[in-house]
């Protein structure tokens, strides 16, 4: 649970330096990538381009290369699944977390068989149905199958978040007036929200970056950011791919900046140590 | 004006236990006063109270609130509050919020709230505390706060689980008090869970005895200690001589003597209950003679067990009076502290 933490000077100073060295390994790989963005010419050995060029952007904002298609598909698709697979998760963590039931093992296993069966395996099959089903080369589709891997992610951080949640605060507010639904709105849901948000903004990360799942029930119909990205990797202009991994990384580092609050929360970190 | 609380027949068994939590269940609180259900942990007492606020459903039997079946109604719907042994305040919300909340869900305007909060502050003895956050507050501060959560909903019958276990030996007079004088002002039915027994002497009008989710006697504390309805009762409530004999002609014959009872028994056999402090010392009534096995100083008194007739008595008497292991004692129990207790099977 949040409580109010009172540290000592020697302890603040740690957890700042692990947070600097943390910001430092993850934003110093960006820094070439920054410099390929906004390069001309750039040859080995020079440390620093020869001559600079707003080619890459031009590119970029151009509507032949799609990134803005691309950009607006994975973040509809991405928000969508976030969403989904938080509400989904949300539930099936307090049913294994809060309540004990016959078979919840087994459910517990089930619930992870996405993240250990190899994704091609079941996605062909899956394939197979949403033809029929008319799901194949369409947003819906490649938003559904997103959340084949993105729900179990959901559902293990949440059950831990709900196993060291107290049920008793809602019957508490229960016998205070409150319905169920008003007990979970105003007690339960502003104090898993922390688990919540972290496991909403894996769901996010998951999907954004998901590449196979969107390539075959996409049949290439729907352009995401990392089709794109694996299609300009292979045609070796280090520049244009540049500016691509940038469109890619900036909202994913966005949306982790913003919620980093969250992250650093304890019940999350709990969450972590029942993974 | 106070609503009349009754139980009836109420029995739970959780799905899939071999054993119900609480079975047939009957008690009936009177308007405005304070019961309290006492037994040791697991016997069945906060499932009753969880089926009184409607967070159980109860297997069969029945709660009445004035005559009015309460089986099927949503805990919200239900006129009680409830008080947890833990404290319970909602994290992420001040005090004000805290005490506020059962008027919030009901849709009272917050000028409204903010009036009652402050007033239902003052009755706990928290006046201006309405901005704090919850993590600033000590133990007993929280479990007032949480009192006057419950009790600004203005509820028809009170609720208590263990709301003083949790409090340091101090806290606990002083929030005992503050209870009792709560619920007698507001004039409010209530039902408190305690596993202390002096917890329910000291504050009930009436105990409830429960042990394995059964009802053993529902009587005025002194009946505990004077009229136990069993050996199990008398044995829970620390009568700790419980003599077996038999009845034979209105006298209780037994390895210690024989005894003359106030009230009737049948012939048969039967178990003597005398309460240790009851046993006086000298020449009298029922007297016994016997020797001195060991004693104990505890400070207000010395505890002696008596050797008679191949048996042992336990009697406590005034540490002036000269009483010393080995030597011979004289001892007699005034009749009308012998109960006689039918005879049950040892477990």
């Amino acid at each position: 649970m949040a409580t109010t933490t009172h540290e000592t000077p020697a302890v603040r100073a740690s957890r700042r330096l692990s947070l600097g060295l943390l910001l430092l390994g993850l934003l110093a790989p960006l820094v070439p990538l920054v410099i390929w963005a906004v390069a001309g010419e750039w040859r080995y050995p020079d440390l620093l381009p020869a001559s600079y060029s707003t080619r890459p952007v031009q590119f970029l904002m151009s509507p032949q290369s799609r990134v803005v298609e691309g950009l607006t598909n994975s973040a509809i698709i991405a928000v969508s699944v976030a969403m989904i697979a938080s509400a989904i998760g949300a539930a099936a963590g307090r049913a294994l977390g809060l309540y004990g039931f016959r078979g919840k093992r087994l459910v517990q296993f089930l619930l992870l068989s996405p993240v250990i069966v190899p994704p091609v395996a079941a996605t062909l099959g899956i394939h197979v149905a949403f033809i029929r089903l008319g799901l194949a080369n369409s947003l819906t589709g490649v938003t559904l199958v997103h959340l084949i891997p993105t729900i179990p992610y959901v559902t293990l951080v949440m059950s831990s978040v709900y196993a060291n949640y107290d049920r008793a605060y809602e019957d508490q507010a229960r016998v205070l007036g409150a319905s169920g639904w008003l007990a979970f709105r105003r007690v339960t849901l502003p104090q898993i929200f922390p688990g919540l948000a972290v496991a909403g903004l894996f769901a996010f990360i998951i999907s954004w970056s998901e590449y196979l799942l969107t390539l075959v029930i996409g049949g290439g119909r729907v352009q995401t950011l990392p089709l794109l990205l694996f299609a300009f990797l292979r045609g070796n202009d280090n520049a244009i791919g540049a500016v691509l991994s940038l469109a890619f990384i900036a909202p994913a580092l966005l949306l982790l900046l913003v919620t980093s609050k969250y992250l650093s929360g304890s019940s999350t970190t709990a969450g972590f140590g029942k993974l | 004006m106070s609503t009349e609380l009754v139980l009836d027949g109420l029995s739970l068994t959780y799905p899939g236990a071999s054993q119900p939590a609480v079975a047939d269940l009957d008690i009936g609180v009177t308007p405005g006063s304070m019961v309290a259900l006492l037994g040791p942990s697991g016997c069945g007492k906060t499932t009753t109270m969880k089926m009184i606020a409607g967070l159980l459903t109860p297997t069969s039997g029945d709660v009445r609130f004035d005559g009015e079946s309460m089986v099927g109604v949503r805990p919200e719907r239900r006129p009680v509050a409830m008080v947890f042994q833990k404290s319970l305040l909602f994290p992420h919300m001040t005090v004000r919020e805290n005490v506020g909340f059962g008027l919030k869900v009901r849709k009272v305007p917050n000028s409204e709230i903010r009036m009652r909060v402050e007033e239902f502050l003052e009755l706990v003895r928290l006046p201006g505390m309405a901005d704090r956050r919850v993590g600033e507050l000590s133990g007993g501060q929280e479990q007032r706060i949480s009192l006057a959560r419950a009790l600004i909903v203005s509820p028809k019958i009170l609720l208590l689980d263990e709301p003083l276990s949790a409090l340091d030996a101090n806290l606990r007079i002083e929030m005992r008090d503050l209870i009792r004088s709560v619920q007698e002002e507001l004039d409010l039915t209530a039902v408190f869970v305690t596993h202390d027994q002096e917890e329910a002497v000291v504050l009930a009008d009436r105990i409830a005895l429960i042990l394995d989710g059964r009802l053993q006697q529902y009587a005025e504390a002194a009946d505990f200690y004077q009229r136990p309805a069993s050996v199990r009762v008398a044995r829970f409530f620390g009568t700790d001589n419980l003599v077996e004999g038999r009845f034979v002609r209105g006298c209780f014959e037994s390895a210690l003597g024989t005894f003359e009872v106030e009230g009737v028994a049948p012939d048969g056999p039967s178990v003597l209950a005398v309460r240790q402090e009851a046993v006086g010392l000298g020449p009298g009534p029922n007297q016994i003679d016997g020797t001195v096995d060991r004693t104990l100083y505890v400070g207000t008194h010395l505890r002696v067990w008596l050797r008679a007739g191949g048996t042992q008595l336990q009697c406590t008497v005034d540490p002036t009076a000269g009483v010393r292991t080995g030597e011979p004692l004289t001892v007699h129990i005034p009749p009308q502290h012998c109960w006689a207790l039918p005879v049950e099977e040892t477990s």
